[in-house]
This record gives structure tokens, sequence and C-alpha cells, in this order.
């Protein structure tokens, strides 16, 4: 059993929510914020891209943002190299005023799978520069061992592929990395596609979960946030109040002690 | 070569192809702080780089242009 209540805590930030969500793919800037007030996550998710003259895009999608009142952490999205990701980290601090950086690396194109090998050459140039680093990455050990000694106080391992919505591709890696890193903030981010995968999540111990196409892609955006709010509070409950342990075999859960016809066996 | 343009620092250079988030431009911008006012960017929020690496704001007008740079201004946008 865990202690309740217990609030998730990134380089020293407390959140009462356990739920991070992107900014993107929705239908319009109305259904997103009426999404992130009905998530009630206290992190969203944001990027930069390349800004047209005399058009301020940025700065009206920059308002709407603030005006939620939201702790933003920006993303890398799209970087391959990790310099393209340090210079895109660099370009973000100044712009959005916070030195967090949801830093991906990306490594392939048909799965958006974290270029490990960059991400942590990527993660210690910012971690020494000041950056406060959520690496994207995978379940592999080794390399969260050296995001970690790289300075980096969170991991956020992959469910499944960017956008793709299949949930936990590989619970016994993910399990295997809670059990490896009991005190490191773990997030599962990305490949979330239904609460159930949210609460599955939940369920082995990560500390949070991170979706955006979930949502911003349901029939009623923010309907599915109050829904992935509500998954994310039971599977962190779940996991506090201590799952029982899986059997083989059946076991009756009604006394069998004073089972009426007990004598009689199966004679009849 | 040109003894004019040389010894006149006042006057704009001669036009330069800068390539700006992707599409060359001719510009006669000395500085990055004189092309983001040259293409219109005003007080816009943006970020800059100059050949892959971060421009500060503060240094955007101390950041001189040769013929040939690639220039990326950015802002705030939706992400996951």
């Amino acid at each position: 059993m865990i202690a309740p209540d217990q609030p998730l805590t990134f380089y020293g930030t407390p959140f009462a929510s356990r739920m991070l969500i992107g900014t993107a793919l929705y239908a319009s800037p109305e259904i997103l914020s009426q999404s992130v007030k009905a998530s009630g996550a206290g992190i969203v998710t944001v990027s930069l891209r390349r800004e047209a003259a005399r058009a301020k895009t940025g700065q009206r999608f920059w308002e709407l943002i603030r005006a939620l009142g939201v702790t933003v952490l920006p993303n890398t999205a799209g970087c391959r190299t990790a310099r393209e990701a340090i210079t895109t980290a660099e370009m973000a601090r100044e712009v959005f005023g916070t030195d967090w950086i949801k830093l991906e690396v990306i490594g392939n194109d048909d799965t958006l799978q974290p270029d490990l090998f960059g991400l942590v050459e990527a993660a210690t140039v910012l971690a020494k520069d000041g950056f406060k680093v959520f690496p994207y990455t995978t379940e592999d050990l080794g390399a969260a061992d050296k995001l970690l000694a790289a300075g980096c106080d969170v991991l956020m391992p992959w469910g499944a592929p960017i956008g793709s919505g299949r949930g936990l591709n590989n619970p016994y890696g993910l399990k295997t990395m809670r059990n490896y890193f009991p005190g490191i903030p773990l997030v599962v981010d990305a490949g979330i596609g239904a609460p159930s995968h949210a609460a599955a999540a939940m369920e082995l111990g990560y500390d949070a979960v991170l979706l955006n196409t979930a949502i911003a892609k349901a029939g009623d955006p923010p309907r599915m946030a109050a829904a992935f709010a509500e998954a994310i509070r039971a599977g962190r409950s779940a996991y506090e109040a201590g799952l029982m342990e899986m059997r083989d075999m059946a076991a009756p859960s009604t006394p069998v002690a004073g089972t009426p016809f007990f004598d009689l066996g199966a004679s009849s | 070569m040109d003894s004019l343009t040389k010894h006149t620092a006042a006057a704009p250079a001669s036009a330069r192809t800068i390539v700006v988030n992707g599409a060359a431009r001719l510009s006669t911008a000395v500085t990055l702080a004189a092309l983001l006012t040259e293409a219109g960017y005003g007080d816009a929020k943006v970020a800059t780089a100059r050949n892959g690496d971060f421009v500060p704001e503060r240094l955007r007008a101390t950041t001189l242009l040769t013929d040939g740079d690639q220039i990326e201004i950015v802002s705030p946008r939706q992400g996951g």
C-alpha cells in the first residue's frame, strides 16, 4: 500500500492532477480550452513552429494558453538531431519563459520512437545549461540510467508510438522500469488511446500520464478529457490501495463451508 | 572593389540572399534585428536561430548577416 494523496512533484513543483495533456489537433481553440479545463490537467504541452511575417499566429495561441492558468511544458517535437533539439529548447526557453522542456529527438519516421543516443546527448547539454528536462524515451533501462546521470529528474517512456492509440505495448517493460526506479517520477507519454490505457499505466504505479490525440480526436473532446481524469484517478487509487496478486487457478470467493447439499456431492 | 559602398557604412549594403524559414529572400538588412523589421515581424513574439544556432533577442541587433544565412523565426504553437 502507498500513502494516499501524495502530490505529484516535478522538479520541486507539486501538481494536484496526474494528467498532462497536449494542445494539438483540436478542432478549434474553444474546444481546446474546454478540454483542458475538463481534464483538470495542471500541465499542457506546446511547441514552436515557423511564424509567417505579420501573422501573429503565435501571439494569439500564447494568449489562449496563458488564459488557462496552467503550467506550460514546451516540446522539441519533430527534431531529429541533438543539435536541432538543443536549439529548439533554447528558443522555447526565451519565448515561453520557462526552463522546462519536453525533450524529443525522433529516431524513426514510422514509429516516431526516440533516438536514445541523440536524446542522451541533448539531455546532457541542456541539463548542464539549467534546463529541467522531461525526456521522451522508451522503457530501455540503460538509456534511462544515462538520462538520470545527465541530470534528468523525470523519465517519460512511451506506451506506444505517438498518435497510435494502442495503449501500453510493453506492460512488462514498463512494470520493470517502475520497479527499477521506485523514487523517480515516471510518466507514460504517447500511445494512450482510451481511458482504460491510462488507468492501466496508473495501476502499474506510474506517476502520471501524458496524452493528446485520444482527447483531441474524440467525438466529444471535453467529455473524453473528463473520462480520462476519472480513469487516472481510479488507476492511481487502485495502485495506492494495493492490487491483489494474479493467480493461475480459480479460487472461490463465496465461503465453501456451509455450502448447501455439500455432502451430496455430484451423485444426483 | 566598390569604394562608394565601402566608405558609406550607413548606406544599405547590397542585397544578399537570406533564407528565412526555408524561403530565400533578397535582403539589405545588415543585422538579424533589421531583417525582422524588414520582413514585417515587428514586435511579434518570436524566437530566432541563425545557421542552426539560437540567437537570443538581446543579440539580434549585433548579429550580422552574411550571404546565404539560414534564419529560423518561430513562435508558440499547439504541441503534443
